[in-house]
């Protein structure tokens, strides 16, 4: 009789050892858009603010891989991914940035802040490129090759371990 | 300095928590007569307080939205309106776990302050046990969680809140799910208790089970709640997706269910002790199961939490060192509780054991399939359990369950014969024949819909028949409760097997001024225009219906655009009639100028939630019920007591 009292321990502990295994293992978070592979929809965005130039979807036709990121000053991820955005800038890197629902008072402030790593920023007042290329949320970054076609997308912010992955997708990007 | 105020208190309740441990481990060892011991209870009731003033704390920082408040700053927004700023201080993990302590805390300063039954020495063990899982869970909150964490400096704006969880229904569901998981750590607590103390009487299964009442009430509305608001917000038509997070809660709820029963048989027949135990342990182990799934990230689920898995390993040492410790002393422990009173199987009690086994065998279906695909995950196979496995697995227990539910409440206690019941027990099975006959041959409804509207129609009329020949107005509350619990159940069963049966679906792309229909209704889409809301945009497209040629009715469905962040959902519109409701949902416009329409005609699906509102209402009545007699029965003891104390004066 007395051995059937252990069962739910045993059970349990077989629950356990799983659970730990499996909270252990990476986990493969990455979503990838419909829109990867495919060419960018035409757009043309007014800019963001007083120092930079507008985006238009043409700007990418220029032969040379870029980095699209899309962003907002109201957004704090965005702070935390600034210094990786730098360091990508300080590697030869062409960002390009679309701010989400944006104010230029408030774009300004955030780049004096925290570093302006973009060559051009555009505003995206409704979401609607942000959308048109298959991003739901902000901060997202794109590498666009250099013939407007989306070669990879990276949801979320980038971190330190995230730089060197995006530098080999530029790169795979120039072939 | 409010958010400071409020982790002080938090610091200062988990100290207690540390003392109604002591106290209570002191009075195991040293009697219930020392020093420490003494403070036990004051240690509980006090902690209450200070928990509450924390999680007050909380909504002030977030009704003026502070946003120098990190969990303010990420979750909140200066232009939500005040109802989703407050409801978003639980509507995140931070929040939602410092709602769970301080309810916990409440139970606790309650047991300590009014449970007087159990011998003094019990009761000292259950608070300590209480006290040590409230232990781990302050520290949980402090070390990994904390919700007044500040921020270096001010957000300029905060983050908002999912578009998807700016609802008020949204806003009630965790809170009422989370009373529920906590009644439960409450009976968790009594069951350690009995167990340490090896006291386990009809005394306890009373002073338990006004907690288990409570605590399934609340999983019941909890979930019929929560399926409501899949139903409607998410735009898909379904009301059940067998999802990790609804398993979560539909888990404790069976494994309450099948407590509440066997609560019942110890209260009334000193019976079931070993099993009764077993129940406690394992209702709150789900509650912590289900958190650990949900909040952990380990499953995929369509309900998006924030997840980390730093949280999760934390929560699993928790319930590796409650859940195993409890286990553990159920293992060495109750092989010495004798099992109790006796009973044939043709009495109350045998139908009330057949009735938990087959809870129990439910329970462990869904436990089985929500696991299943960690389990082959680590053998890097990727499955989904859906539908297919749970809707016909679980079918084989719950359709007995439903045929005792019919039978067992006419039986007597201890032993009783079928002839006594047979004339109902016959009503019962031709109800149930004639069911099958009209709706099988002659409507050809699948199976498993079949089964549910026959046993739906023969369960609702015998949920009745222990009321017969009574006096009705002498009927107890309690078996009123269970009356119309029981009733409850067979509604919302009619409410999904009809749903499945007899609903009707249309997928259109319709231009503007064309018509289609569903069911019996008509439907016209006659203009889509843009509409503005204080944090959205949307598409509007205005309907107008009308059912079997009746008057028209203008109907809205949008598809909204949020931002902060940036989201996109559907707003369906129901409209409900008395035999159904009718289901729209517009969706995305092709090239050619046509929008995609969505409609279903759903009949009786109401009957679901309105049974779930039943059973709620039934366990409501029980615990009325059973807390009177609990009070009665004080009072009576009371003046025994005084009584005696007089007559030895006399004397």
């Amino acid at each position: 009789m007395s051995w059937r009292l252990w069962v739910p321990l045993l059970l349990f502990s077989g629950f356990l050892g799983l659970a730990a295994y499996q909270l252990t293992q990476p986990k493969d978070d990455v979503v990838e858009s419909r829109m990867v592979g495919r060419e960018l929809p035409y757009f043309t965005l007014p800019p963001a603010s007083l120092d930079r130039p507008g985006v238009d979807s043409r700007d990418f036709y220029d032969g040379k891989p870029k980095l699209l990121n899309i962003w907002a000053s109201w957004c704090l991820p965005c702070i935390a991914e600034a210094p990786q955005l730098e360091a990508l800038k300080e590697q030869g890197v062409e960002i390009v940035g679309v701010a989400i629902r944006d104010e230029p008072v408030d774009v300004m402030r955030f780049l004096t802040q925290h570093g302006n790593p973009y060559t051009r920023i555009g505003r995206d007042d409704l979401s609607e490129v942000q959308l048109g290329i298959g991003s739901s949320g902000v901060p997202e970054t794109f590498v666009i090759d250099g013939k407007g076609v989306i070669r990879y997308q990276h949801i979320g912010d980038i971190r330190e371990e995230h730089v060197p992955i995006l530098l080999e997708e530029l790169r795979k990007a120039e072939s | 300095m409010i958010a400071e105020i409020g982790l002080a208190a938090l610091w200062l309740a988990a100290a207690l928590a540390v003392l109604q441990l002591a106290g209570g481990l002191a009075a195991l060892r040293a009697g219930e007569n020392s020093d420490i011991a003494a403070l036990t209870r004051p240690a509980a009731v006090l902690q209450g307080g200070l928990v509450a003033i924390a999680f007050a704390m909380l909504l002030w920082v977030f009704a003026i939205t502070d946003l120098s408040v990190k969990l303010v700053a990420m979750n909140s927004h200066t232009a939500k309106p005040l109802i989703f700023k407050l409801s978003g201080a639980w509507g995140n993990h931070e929040g939602s776990m410092l709602l769970w302590v301080t309810v916990m805390a409440l139970a606790g300063a309650l047991i300590a302050g009014i449970e007087r039954r159990l011998p003094e020495k019990t009761m000292q063990a259950t608070l300590a046990a209480q006290g040590f899982v409230a232990l781990g869970f302050y520290a949980f909150l402090l070390l990994s969680s904390n919700p007044f964490e500040r921020l270096p400096e001010p957000a300029l704006e905060g983050l908002g809140l999912n578009p998807l969880l700016q609802d008020i229904g949204l806003a009630l569901h965790p809170p009422t799910l989370y009373f529920g998981y906590v009644g439960l750590s409450v009976a968790f607590s009594f069951a350690v208790g009995a167990l340490v103390t090896r006291n386990v009487t009809p005394d306890f299964a009373r002073a338990m089970r006004p907690w288990i009442l409570g605590a399934w009430v609340f999983l019941t509305l909890g979930i019929t709640a929560g399926s409501y608001w899949a139903y409607y917000e998410l735009g898909w038509g379904g009301y059940w997706f067998w999802d990790p997070v609804e398993n979560a809660s539909l888990m404790p709820w069976l494994a309450a269910t099948a407590l509440l029963h066997s609560a019942s048989v110890l209260a009334s027949r000193d019976a079931l002790r070993v099993w009764t135990i077993m129940l406690g342990v394992v209702a709150f182990s789900m509650s912590m199961l289900g958190t650990f799934l949900v909040r952990s990230g380990i499953l995929t689920s369509v309900h998006a939490f924030a997840v980390d898995p730093e949280r999760g390993s934390f929560i699993l040492f928790l319930l590796a060192l409650y859940i195993g410790g409890a286990l553990l002393l159920f293992a060495l422990r109750a092989g010495t509780i004798s099992e109790g009173e006796r009973f044939s199987i043709a009495s109350r009690e045998g139908a009330l054991v057949v009735n938990n086994v087959m809870l129990s065998a439910i329970l462990a279906v869904v436990l089985l399939g929500t696991l299943y695909p960690l389990l082959t995950e680590a053998f890097d196979v990727r499955v989904s359990v859906g539908p297919p496995y749970f809707n016909p697995v679980s079918a084989v227990f719950v359709f007995p369950m439903l045929a005792v539910m019919a039978v067992g409440p006419l039986l007597r206690w201890r032993r009783d014969s079928w002839s006594r019941v047979s004339k109902e027990m016959a009503l019962t099975v031709a109800l149930l024949l004639v069911a099958l006959v009209i709706f099988g041959v002659v409507s050809q409804v699948a199976l498993l819909p079949l089964l549910g509207l026959s046993f739906a129609i023969a369960l609702g009329v015998a949920s009745f028949l222990p009321l017969r020949g009574r006096s009705l107005r002498r009927v107890p509350i309690a078996v009123w409760g269970m009356v119309i619990a029981h009733f409850g159940l067979a509604v919302a069963l009619l409410g999904m097997a009809s749903e499945s049966a007899f609903s009707t679906e249309r997928l259109a792309a319709l231009a503007e001024g064309e018509r289609t229909s569903v069911g019996p209704w008509a439907v016209e889409l006659q203009a889509v225009e843009p509409v503005a809301g204080p944090n959205w945009t949307a598409m509007a497209a205005r309907m107008e219906v009308s059912y079997d040629g009746g008057k028209p009715i203008e109907i809205e469905p949008q598809s909204r655009n949020f931002w902060a962040p940036a989201q996109q959902t559907t707003e369906s519109v129901l409209v409900t009639r008395w035999n159904g409701q009718l289901y729209a949902v517009v969706g995305s416009s092709s090239n050619d100028g046509r929008w995609q329409v969505r409609l279903w005609w759903k009949p009786l699906v109401t009957l679901i939630w309105y049974g779930g509102l039943l059973v709620a209402l039934g366990g409501i009545l029980a615990l009325i019920g059973r807390v009177r007699t609990d009070l009665k029965r004080r009072t009576a003891a009371r003046k025994g007591a005084a009584r005696r104390l007089e007559m030895e004066k006399i004397s």
